[in-house]
């Protein structure tokens, strides 16, 4: 390995040199996944970290926000096996099978594998990558830009993740929670990576959260690879909780194929900066997708959801609602470009972006984009940024409702557009309850 | 014995213009007053006024519910120490399920004057009581609040939200407007069946006709921000006959 180190000038990025110089020998993988890893970080290493001189990272400036790399975390021991045994509480009792990624690595035994419904198959990534099987399945391969960086650096440093294999046909009733979990004190990098392939007709509910410690600076970099097969259905929500210190970077890069039906919702509460981007590509005719976002936020956080959405194939749908409260003097960023290829005719592309600002410091970004290059299609897109209704906000008080509660209900109506598009009422009722946990903790 | 409600050369201004010029109002537990007047007299003003709107500025004068400052109280408090402003212009609140906003408006005021919240079952088994006599699809409540109801289904959702509240003051603002007939039976129904001994109600109208059905104690002219006439309840017949043109050379 030679990495041009010169190219590398932050502090951050330097620091990722070493950590990957230490880790590289110890990280999963037989000598094609080796090389593969060193080629990544080569890559990486020639443009360094995103900053906001481009496009697409625009609003978070890596270089910037990250101002040091941690070491990565060690493979779980005990006591983070321990530590991580409530991971993914927010969704408790709900009975989705859970499966536990603790620092990166996949924990069966946290995990809940008994019964697997037949054509559901769970393995792990390291076990996969050990086995020489690539970084990324070929699927996606025309999904992402090239040289994405985060990904890439993901590719570099990954230690490990669930593969999700359900077999054609396979109608998988039970949802199922990947809950990863970041463990100790002391700050760490984490870099995980899972995927998931859901053969034709296939049916499925995949649901993530994201936590770690509180108050511990910790950076996580997770990447999903969604390969929905023809006529498969996939519900996928995804609840970020980091700790308020954190730094989390997660890649969802999704491969759709025909008459298929894709709904995927992010949620994000926690964390100090948080990068949310999507790479979703409509590959077959008349698919189904809905993207929509939510993100709560206070104090100095920092959100940013960005998506790359591709209409490749004709006579697919997709809609697009991306919500924001921003409180105290955080900043919610939002990038949406819908891509209509010249084959994709009849695409029916709508995509709204909203934010709602409650302090005079908070601040809100959206850049939405259409690249349309098929002559008959139906797109559109909206933004709106303002702050709470006073007028609303007095017709509730001259009820009787006091100001804080008042607003509270109105900040949950506008969370609940996108809340009420989610399939499981028990994930409903968790988010609402998290929502209104977020409320009170703005009053306290 | 004190005022229900008294108001006291009382002048406000909105967006930098004076609307109401000294005006004295006094109602007494019992009561029912009327206030009439011409379009842009300052009738809605008053009411927002009294309610705690946002945008009004008091310039002058001074207004004691049950004997406390109104003015020191947020629209919140007004609410829970009796006040109650049925809008002529009713707001729609997406998201917001009726039947959510009623429970939150009983029970923070209930929590505000030191009462018990009210149970779930027990709010459900009142509302539709209220809804029912009011002619109210219950299939209404779960709706988001006023939010694609019609001009008399926000009217009669006011009426129930007055009656489920049981407010001290009712202050009606053009309720009777966007009514047809029947439907303003039944809201003139419902007011009616909250006249009780303890209770004040302003009721504001610039037709006389909803004053066939609550019939007032006190008639007033309200003409360029000040009570102008004031009168028993043939002075509505009477305006009915003349119209309001005597009264527009009060403007200031
Ligand atoms: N927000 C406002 N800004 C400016 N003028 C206003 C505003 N609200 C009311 N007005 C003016 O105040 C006067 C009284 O209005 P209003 O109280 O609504 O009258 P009424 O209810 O008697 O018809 C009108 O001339 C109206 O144009
Ligand atoms: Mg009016």
């Amino acid at each position: 390995m030679n990495a041009p180190v010169a190219a590398l000038k932050t502090e951050a990025e330097q620091g990722l040199a070493t950590a990957f110089a230490a880790a590289a020998p110890g990280l999963p993988g037989g000598a094609a996944v080796a090389a593969a890893r060193a080629a990544a970080f080569d890559a990486f290493a020639q443009a360094g970290l995103p900053h906001r001189r481009l496009e697409a990272w625009k609003y978070t400036d890596l270089r910037r926000l990250m101002r040091d790399a941690k070491p990565l975390a060690p493979p779980p021991e005990a006591a983070a096996k321990a530590e991580a045994a409530t991971a993914g509480a927010v969704i408790a009792g709900l009975g989705f099978r859970r499966l536990v990624v603790v620092d990166g690595v996949f924990a069966p035994d946290l995990s809940d594998l008994a019964d697997l419904e037949p054509g559901l198959a769970i393995a792990s990534l390291a076990d996969q990558l050990a086995a020489d099987a690539p970084l990324l399945p070929a699927a996606f391969a025309d999904v992402l830009p090239a040289a994405e960086p985060a990904v890439t650096l993901n590719g570099a440093l990954v230690r490990g993740g669930v593969v999700l294999t359900v077999a054609p046909g396979a109608v998988v009733a039970r949802p199922l929670h990947l809950a990863f979990i970041t463990t100790g004190t002391a700050p760490v990098a984490v870099y995980s990576r899972s995927l998931l392939t859901l053969g034709a007709g296939a049916k499925l509910s995949l649901i993530e959260t994201h936590e770690g410690p509180e108050g511990v600076d910790y950076q996580v970099s997770a990447v999903l690879g969604l390969d929905v097969g023809d006529g498969a259905s996939l519900d996928h929500v995804k609840i970020t909780r980091e700790g308020s210190a954190a730094l989390h970077v997660a890649s969802l890069i999704a491969s759709v194929g025909a008459a298929a039906t894709l709904t995927t919702c992010g949620f994000t509460l926690g964390g100090a900066v948080v990068r949310n981007q999507a790479f979703v590509r409509l590959k077959g005719a008349g698919t189904n997708a809905t993207l929509s976002g939510v993100s709560l936020l206070a104090g100095r956080q920092h959100a940013d959801a960005t998506l790359m959405l591709t209409h490749a194939a004709p006579g697919s749908t997709s809609r697009e609602v991306f919500k924001a409260v921003v409180d105290g003097a955080a900043r919610a960023a939002f990038q949406g470009k819908i891509a209509v290829e010249q084959a994709a005719q009849q695409t029916d592309a709508r995509m709204m972006a909203r934010a709602l600002l409650l302090s005079e410091e908070a601040e809100a970004y959206s850049k939405p984009e259409l690249e349309i290059f098929a002559d008959d299609v139906q797109c559109g897109h909206g933004a709106t940024t303002g702050t709470l209704d006073d007028q609303l906000k007095f017709y509730l008080m001259a009820r009787g409702i006091p100001a804080k509660e008042a607003e509270a209900l109105l900040i949950q109506a506008f969370v609940g557009e996108v809340i009420d598009g989610i399939a499981q009422e028990g994930l409903r009722e968790a988010l609402t309850a998290a929502t209104v946990a977020w409320l009170e903790a703005r009053d306290a | 014995m004190t005022a229900l409600l008294e108001i006291r050369d009382l002048k406000a201004e909105v967006a930098g213009r004076q609307i109401l010029n000294g005006l004295s109002l006094t109602v007494n537990k019992g009561e029912i007053h009327a206030i009439m007047g011409p379009n842009g007299a300052g009738k809605s003003t008053l009411s927002y006024v009294l309610a705690g709107k946002p945008g009004y500025e008091i310039t002058g004068g001074e207004v004691l519910l049950n004997g406390e400052d109104l003015f020191a109280m947020a629209a919140d408090e007004r609410a829970a120490k009796g006040l109650f402003l049925a809008f002529q212009y009713p707001l729609e609140i997406p998201g917001v399920a009726t039947l959510t906003f009623l429970r939150a408006a009983l029970n923070a005021q209930r929590r505000k004057r030191g009462e018990e919240e009210l149970s779930s079952p027990d709010l459900m088994k009142r509302v539709r009581e209220l809804s029912k006599k009011l002619g109210i699809d219950p299939d209404m409540l779960r709706r988001p609040l006023n939010v694609g109801f019609s001009g008399g289904e926000k009217k009669r959702n006011e009426t129930l939200q007055m009656a489920l509240l049981e407010p001290l003051l009712c202050v009606l603002d053009e309720t009777d407007s966007g009514l047809d007939i029947d439907a303003l039976k039944v809201v003139a129904n419902g007011v009616n069946q909250l006249r009780a001994p303890e209770r004040g109600m302003i009721v504001i109208t610039h037709y006389q006709r909803l004053l066939d059905y609550i019939v007032p104690d006190v008639v007033h002219v309200l003409a360029a921000g000040r009570i102008v006439e004031t009168g028993g309840k043939d002075l509505a017949l009477q305006l009915e006959a003349t119209g309001y043109a005597q009264y527009q050379g009060e403007a200031a």
